[in-house]
């Protein structure tokens, strides 16, 4: 316990040096190239003397390097400070949006696995067949189409052909927006209130944004689980099992699988990243009030401590996934010690 | 070291064109025979790249129409046989948008590749053979920006530098740059460890010559399949910046763009404003994954899928 102990606490400190080199890039990408807040704020034909002050208030006048410094050290005192726009604390936005994001990657995510794993392993069992063929060209195709036009294209034949699923939102209009206070995860929120009706009414909104993001990313989980079923499909311990006579299903899913299995949980937390990137570009095809909007909305606007704490966040997620994966990791795998 | 392991072979580090044109067509005739369903995909993916190539060269071949003019009074026409891809809400053929607009992804999609892969081939070969304190630093940059969504820092240098071809281009190619780094950085720790770069070293090669004759040709292999899949993902990120609106000025026909607009037109039922520019989008990438799958089977037969 101890030593588990230990290592998360060494894994979180390892994280630092990553949100740092993250941070003074985003820093200097920010304070760097042209634009900022005010003139994005007051417009361009603002008096100086205006323009001026308001730099003073907000300490734009400075030097980079005093900036620089300051945020630091604000943020070494976990505070991500307040929007240069809107009056508000920066967390503010990020807690009322993180909650729809994780809710749109996860269950993304579920759909992702839910394809890619099944028809990887059928691939791996009729290896150079024609189910190989076609699974990995449409592990190829899937891979290569671009997640926005996904979300369009599944917009464009369900929501308006079809008419079967809402293009957009989290909610219909007819749910009162206050049973969501509690945790701001729709699907919790409204589980834990038995509101059975809303529940199914944001199941409704999540069906087309999860499947978009679940296809596009499958493609990934497909190739990764052939290439590894194919290698433990060649170890002894699946010829003794069929030489025992075990059911071939209960060798391919049992025993072959979970240890092809292992490999692809380590490569889950690379592709979270991948996941949140396709996550803010359906956001944006699907009008879903998350992070990624919540970013291209403050870049817009030039809000530099807004969207350094959007950064923040997700690189905090990243690392958070990461950490959630080796433990997993070392919890399916007893050959590894933590 | 270990000795039983099968490294690259140790190739001389003379180079001859004609040898190396030689061997590099008897491998891929050997791999006809041996791979047929990859040496499929690879000359598949060939030829879409090529017919697109030819498109953007010789553009009137495959459109009488300009992507720019705005013909009055056709707006939202559904694609019948004056307009074969149907017209936008400006007026604008769709059909000449796409064949117009191949040119600007596939310039910036190159460009963005080669950009990362001149600066991250370099990065990753001196880090990996000085292996100092400049090793530890170049990685840690490198492996932080590789963990984190590049995405985001495309957008974010998208939309501080401006829409513009050359401004789209350096945002997607920061994207990239760690890749090449951690594969050229990776390979070459591995390749320093040769006996054959020891003996270079024995026989008193300067550190430099060791670096360009030694490592990188052993190096570069594995670089040309990353080079390839890596067009076909800058290619999307590239439609991806300039579908959220980040890309490029009005002027310039670009396939995200395209979506983007046609996305406000999507409830009332314009279904080839959106259809045919991810198509489009889709098979230039797809030939590009073609290209890489294919030459990563046949060149390195041994080199597991990731």
């Amino acid at each position: 316990m101890r030593r588990i102990l230990n290592y998360l606490v060494a894994r979180l400190l390892l994280t630092i040096p990553m949100l740092f080199v993250l941070l003074t890039l985003v820093f200097v990408v920010l304070r760097v190239m042209p634009g900022d807040p005010v003139s994005a704020m007051l417009g361009g034909h603002a008096p100086e003397k205006v323009i001026q002050e308001k730099k003073e208030l907000l300490g734009l006048n400075k030097p980079i390097g005093a900036q620089y410094l300051d945020y630091m050290a604000q943020l070494a005192r976990f505070d991500l400070g307040k929007s240069m726009i809107l009056d508000e604390k920066v967390w503010q936005p990020i807690a009322g949006k993180l909650p729809a994001t994780l809710e749109l990657t996860v269950c993304g995510l579920i759909i992702c696995l839910g394809i890619g794993i099944p028809l990887g392993v059928r691939a791996a069992r009729r290896r150079r067949s024609g189910h190989d063929f076609g699974i990995r060209l449409y592990a190829n195709v899937v891979y290569c189409i671009p997640v926005f036009w996904m979300g369009l294209m599944l917009q464009m034949l369900f929501g308006v052909f079809l008419d079967l699923f809402p293009i957009s939102g989290r909610v219909g209009s007819r749910v009162i927006s206050g049973e969501f206070d509690k945790t701001g995860f729709y699907i919790l929120d409204t589980l834990m209130s038995g509101r059975f009706k809303s529940l199914l009414d944001v199941l409704y909104h999540l069906v087309l944004p999860a499947v978009t993001l679940g296809i596009t990313l499958s493609g990934v989980f497909v190739r990764l689980t052939r290439a590894n079923m194919l290698d433990v499909l060649k170890a002894d311990f699946v010829l003794a099992g069929r030489a025992r006579g075990v059911p071939e299903r209960s060798v391919v899913y049992k025993h072959a699988l979970k240890n092809a299995l292992i490999p692809i949980v380590t490569m889950l937390g690379l592709q979270f990243s991948a996941l949140l990137a396709g996550a803010i570009l359906t956001e944006t095809t699907f009008s879903w009030p998350g992070m990624g909007r919540l970013l291209l909305e403050r870049i817009y606007l030039r809000d530099y401590p807004t969207i350094q704490g959007v950064v923040v966040v997700y690189a905090l997620l990243v690392s958070l996934i990461s950490l959630i994966v080796d433990i997993v990791y070392a919890v399916i795998d007893p050959r590894v010690k933590l | 070291m270990d000795t039983t392991r099968l490294g690259p072979e140790p190739q001389a580090a003379k180079f001859s064109p004609s040898a190396g044109l030689a061997k590099l067509l008897g491998r891929f005739s050997a791999a006809a025979r041996r791979y047929r369903m990859e040496w499929w995909i690879l000359i598949a993916g060939i030829l879409v790249i090529s017919l697109i190539v030819f498109m953007t060269l010789f553009p009137r071949i495959f459109t009488t129409f300009s992507p720019l003019d705005q013909n009055a009074g056709a707006q939202l026409a559904k694609p019948s046989l004056a307009h074969l891809m149907g017209v936008d809400n400006l007026g604008r053929d769709v059909g000449a948008r796409m064949v117009y607009g191949a040119r600007t992804i596939l310039g910036v999609a190159i460009a963005a590749s080669l950009l990362s892969a001149l600066i991250g081939i370099p990065l990753g070969l001196i880090s990996g053979f000085a292996g100092n304190w400049l090793d530890k630093v170049l990685s840690l940059v490198m492996d932080s920006v590789y963990s984190f969504p590049g995405l985001i820092l495309a957008i974010a240098f998208a939309a501080m530098l401006g829409p513009g071809v050359i401004n789209i281009t350096l945002a997607v190619s920061v994207v990239y740059i760690p890749t090449y780094f951690r594969l050229v950085r990776g390979q070459t720790l591995s390749i320093k460890e040769e006996l054959y770069v020891e003996a270079a070293r024995a026989i008193g090669a300067r550190r430099s010559v060791i670096l360009a004759k030694y490592i990188f040709p052993n190096v570069i292999a594995t670089v040309v399949v990353v080079f390839s899949l890596n067009i076909a993902d800058a290619i999307m990120t590239e439609a991806a910046l300039s579908y959220i609106g980040l890309g490029l000025p009005a002027g310039i026909p670009d396939w995200g763009m395209d979506l983007s607009m046609g996305k406000k037109f999507l409830p009332s039922g314009v279904w080839w404003m959106i259809t045919y520019p991810g198509l489009m989008i889709m098979m230039l990438a797809l030939g590009f994954t073609m290209l890489g799958e294919g030459l990563s089977e046949i060149l390195n037969p041994r080199l597991q899928e990731y």
